[in-house]
């Protein structure tokens, strides 16, 4: 929004040179592994690392300064940063007035920000707060990482442009090793949203509201293509509930898991005249559909992914679908010609084909060029090499813009009857919810262990590896609890990759304002003894 | 860039400058073996088995740790440098099992490749053979100790990729050992089963516990495929046999992980072939999945679809799409929804 285009900005491969690391809401080594092995590599060659997380994640353990934040106070740490970095002038002058606008607005908002003030709303003491912002403003180089600590609150948007401000303030953007890096969760969350799997656009980000957009596919497809944007996922659940929508296509998800407040979720499914839902497994969702079709995993289907760092890459098919299943290419394709619109593709490669006619980042991609290697998005020609960081020289809205940003609270924070903040992530051993079956990997981890600080155990008589019962104002579950100082006194930390103790019953569907992403990282709930 | 001519058996090899000579004969496919050597791992210079002829210099020097300089003169395969590499793989050999028949190892072994090249028979030393009980305590990884020849890739890899060094060597001597501290298991270390110490294992000291028996490596085909959990992209080998995924084991290759993986990637694919996974399109009547074949499937999703699209407008469905599944299948998706159906309402879980 600020740079005029939502994707890490630098490549994996550029973290082991790294000088400076700011890792704010993110917790690489488990949800990202590989990437926190770069990490880990580029502190062994020497490179400063600023943590911010109220959980002591690994990359905590190895930073050079830990802020250990109250969560949901990310807005207030950021504009605390920049308050300091503009008292001692350690801004890039130069980059602010050659290459952003709006650098006025920001420095009257960040002037409400004090470091005294900062420290109070996030708890961090001040000498930390001065020692981050010296690390990362007077670095030749900084990479700023972010993930769903960031973006699942209700100002999640906000605080993702908090952090191009502090990139752009300090001019670490659009040049090696230096921007701002989400990590995205899922292995083509990137990929997905390049395609148009979203409401407001069409492949390539190109907007429904865009007559000239929608003459060029209209021309391609032959067919009138509606102006209006559709639903977000949250707002189709309230059309389901309110009739406005009868009918759910759903393909490869399982948003009674991992949609917040999932018995609202359910009962929106319910409400609904027809469901069906393509899925490899009888996920908890598919349960409830009326037609349930069994798709191919990804060993069974050619294709492509595209990863955080925008590298579209081949899927290659190993084995035959297993069973009658079918890959799910295969069966829209099917669904479509049954409709009355025939999609005629021989293969992915076909479909790779369109996608590159109408899509200006993957113009120049083949898979024949895709190869063993894979390419970088933007390649916008058949001979363009790829992209390895993006805005270099210019954004792609062509100046950065600065945006003042207000400090918010959660949606629920705790109170006296829901007294702990509970805070949700994933874990090293699982993947989401799938991964549950594997065999290997649910013997090594086969429960969840929710996290509980020892002052907040003592003070419940709640012992480790004791069951317990959590409740929110939504739901309730039982889990085995573990003691530690991993979280702050105050807070619970739980995953939700398990359906016997699923988090998601308990979270907060309060959501924000533009990407309609869920508060999964604040709610308020109580722990209490099982009877 | 500054370039080094040097000669390696007869022939004149030009290389950038500060290229190691094993560097530089493996640029000009001259074949050195090599047991603790890793592109990807600092180099050590322990095994000797790389060790060859240079014209001034004493000894025979190992040629992972030689820089190549200009006019130098090497030799690779003179008796002399084929002599002391058979010395070592004998010492080597006196203390390895030589249970190859059952090894899952077998056919992929550098030990057992380099033994059979160089005539290495286990004879010329007898003596104490070491008998440390097996590692199976998670269910990830088997470690034979018997097995292992102190090569140290393990350890640099633990180290150096993952950053974690919970792997180094114990004991002296005879007893020398590679493992977590204390000889404690796997599964009691701080180990968090990336794997990255199976795949540089040059012998069968470490091995993927799941694909102990599943086939041997001339009977599996390696398919390179994309990881389909995090956002990283990594990317692996399936290794395939019969029509069934029996493992992942890393491609060298891959553009953004090398052959570092992690616990997931490299030991979560036995979900492709679990019992569960829906092999048939269901149907549900009266609150009960039924069996169907795909045309009644497809004719009945295709219909209602057509009912609701008809009595309600198109805006009453909404199709949700999935960052699991690939480019291809997204694009058709959203194109199905506009398209075909006629809507907008399409969504996927961007935000998980």
């Amino acid at each position: 929004m600020t740079f005029g285009s939502g994707a890490m900005t630098n490549s994996i491969n550029e973290i082991p040179d790294s000088k400076v690391l700011l890792i704010i809401g993110s917790n690489p080594t488990e949800a990202h592994p590989i990437i926190g092995t770069k990490m880990k590599q580029a502190v062994a060659r020497g490179a400063k690392v600023v943590a911010v997380d109220p959980r002591r994640t690994e990359m905590a353990d190895v930073a050079d300064v830990w802020l250990r934040l109250r969560p949901g106070t990310d807005i207030a740490l950021i504009n605390g940063i920049m308050n300091i970095i503009l008292a001692n002038g350690w801004e890039d002058k130069k980059f602010i007035a050659e290459r952003t606008e709006g650098f006025d607005q920001l420095r009257e908002q960040v002037a409400k920000f004090p470091p005294e003030v900062v420290s109070k709303i996030t708890g961090v003491p001040v000498d930390q707060l001065i020692e981050a912002a010296r690390i990362y403003a007077t670095a030749e180089s900084a990479q700023i990482f972010y993930t769903l600590g960031i973006t699942e609150h209700i100002y999640g948007t906000d605080n993702v442009m908090i952090l191009a401000d502090l990139s752009m303030l300090t001019g670490n953007v659009g040049k090696v090793n230096s921007g701002v890096n989400p990590l995205r969760g899922q292995n083509n969350v990137q990929g997905a949203c390049d395609m148009g799997a979203l409401p407001d656009v069409l492949p390539g980000y190109q907007k429904v509201t865009s007559p000239t957009v929608r003459a060029k596919f209209e021309a391609a497809w032959d067919v009138p293509i509606k102006s209006e944007p559709g639903l977000m996922l949250p707002d189709m659940l309230e059309a389901a509930l309110s009739h406005e929508v009868r009918a759910m296509y759903v393909m490869g998800e399982d948003p009674v898991l991992t949609d917040a407040d999932v018995n609202h979720v359910r009962e929106a499914l319910e409400t609904l005249d027809f469901l069906v839902v393509q899925n490899i497994f009888l996920s908890e969702t598919a349960k409830l559909a009326d037609v349930v079709l069994p798709a191919g995993s990804f060993a069974e289907k050619d294709g492509t992914f595209t990863n955080t760092e925008r590298r579209v890459q081949r899927v290659n098919k190993a084995i035959e679908p297993i069973g009658h299943a079918r890959a799910d290419w295969k069966i829209i394709c099917d669904l479509a010609t049954r409709m009355g619109y025939p999609f005629a593709y021989a293969s992915p490669a076909d479909v790779m084909q369109e996608i590159a006619s109408l899509t200006p980042q993957y113009a120049g991609i083949t898979f024949e060029r895709l190869g063993r290697k894979g390419l970088q998005w933007p390649v916008p020609d058949a001979e363009h090499p790829g992209t390895k960081f993006l805005h270099e020289g210019k954004f792609a809205r062509g100046k950065g813009l600065f945006m003042a940003i207000e400090y918010q609270v959660p949606d629920e924070p705790p109170d006296e009857e829901y007294p702990l903040l509970l805070s949700t992530g994933r874990r090293l051993s699982h993947y989401n919810i799938s991964t549950r079956y594997s065999e290997a990997l649910d013997s090594y981890a086969p429960e969840e262990l929710a996290e509980l600080n020892p002052e907040d155990a003592e003070r419940l008589g709640i012992k480790d590896g004791e069951r317990v019962k959590v409740a929110s104002r939504r739901g309730a579950l039982e889990t085995k609890i573990r003691v530690t100082d991993r979280v702050l006194p105050g807070m619970l930390w739980m995953s939700f990759h398990y359906k016997e103790s699923p988090a998601n019953v308990l979270t907060n569907a309060a959501s924000d304002k533009v990407t309609k992403t869920y508060e999964y990282k604040v709610c308020g709930v109580k722990v209490s003894k099982l009877i | 860039m500054e370039w080094i001519t040097l000669s390696i058996d007869g022939r004149t090899v030009t290389v950038p400058k500060g290229t190691t000579v094993l560097e530089a004969c493996r640029m000009n496919n001259i074949p050195i073996p090599t047991l603790c050597h890793d592109p990807e791992l600092s180099n050590y210079g322990s095994c000797r088995m790389c060790i060859v002829e240079i014209e001034g210099m004493r000894n025979l020097p190992p040629s992972c740790v030689t820089q190549a300089t200009q006019g130098m003169v090497v030799r690779t395969q003179t008796s002399k440098v084929r002599n002391a590499r058979t010395t070592i793989l004998e010492l080597l050999v006196a203390n390895h099992p030589l249970d190859c028949m059952t090894c899952q190892k077998m056919g992929d072994c550098a030990l057992a490749e380099y033994a059979y090249e160089y005539r290495v028979t286990g004879e010329v030393f007898k003596g104490q053979r070491r008998e440390l009980p097996l590692d199976d305590s998670n269910p990830f990884i088997l470690r034979d100790p018997n097995k292992c020849i102190l090569c140290g890739k393990c350890v640099r890899a633990c180290e150096e990729i993952q950053g974690r060094s919970v792997l180094d060597f114990s004991f002296r001597g005879f007893n020398a050992q590679v493992g977590p501290a204390f000889n404690l298991p796997y599964s009691e270390s701080e180990c968090v089963f990336c794997g990255s110490c199976v795949s540089v294992c040059p012998v069968g000291a470490l091995t993927e516990k799941k694909m102990v028996g599943q086939g041997r490596p001339w009977e599996v085909e390696k398919v390179q495929t994309t990881c389909p959990f995090c956002g990283t992209g990594c990317n692996f080998d399936l290794n395939v046999k019969d029509g069934k995924v029996i493992g992942v084991t890393s491609n060298p290759e891959a553009p953004v992980n090398g052959k570092a993986l992690c616990v997931k990637g490299r030991f979560g694919m036995d979900l492709i072939h679990n019992s569960e996974r829906l092999t048939t399109p269901l149907i549900k009547k009266d609150g009960e999945f039924v069996e169907a074949t795909w045309d009644e499937a497809m004719d009945l999703v295709a219909q209602k679809l057509g009912e609701v699209k008809q009595e309600h407008g198109a805006d009453a469905i909404a199709v949700l799409s999935s960052a699991r599944c690939t480019n291809e299948e997204n694009f058709l998706m959203q194109k199905l929804a506009r398209a075909v159906i006629g809507t907008n309402n399409i969504d996927h879980c961007a935000r998980t």
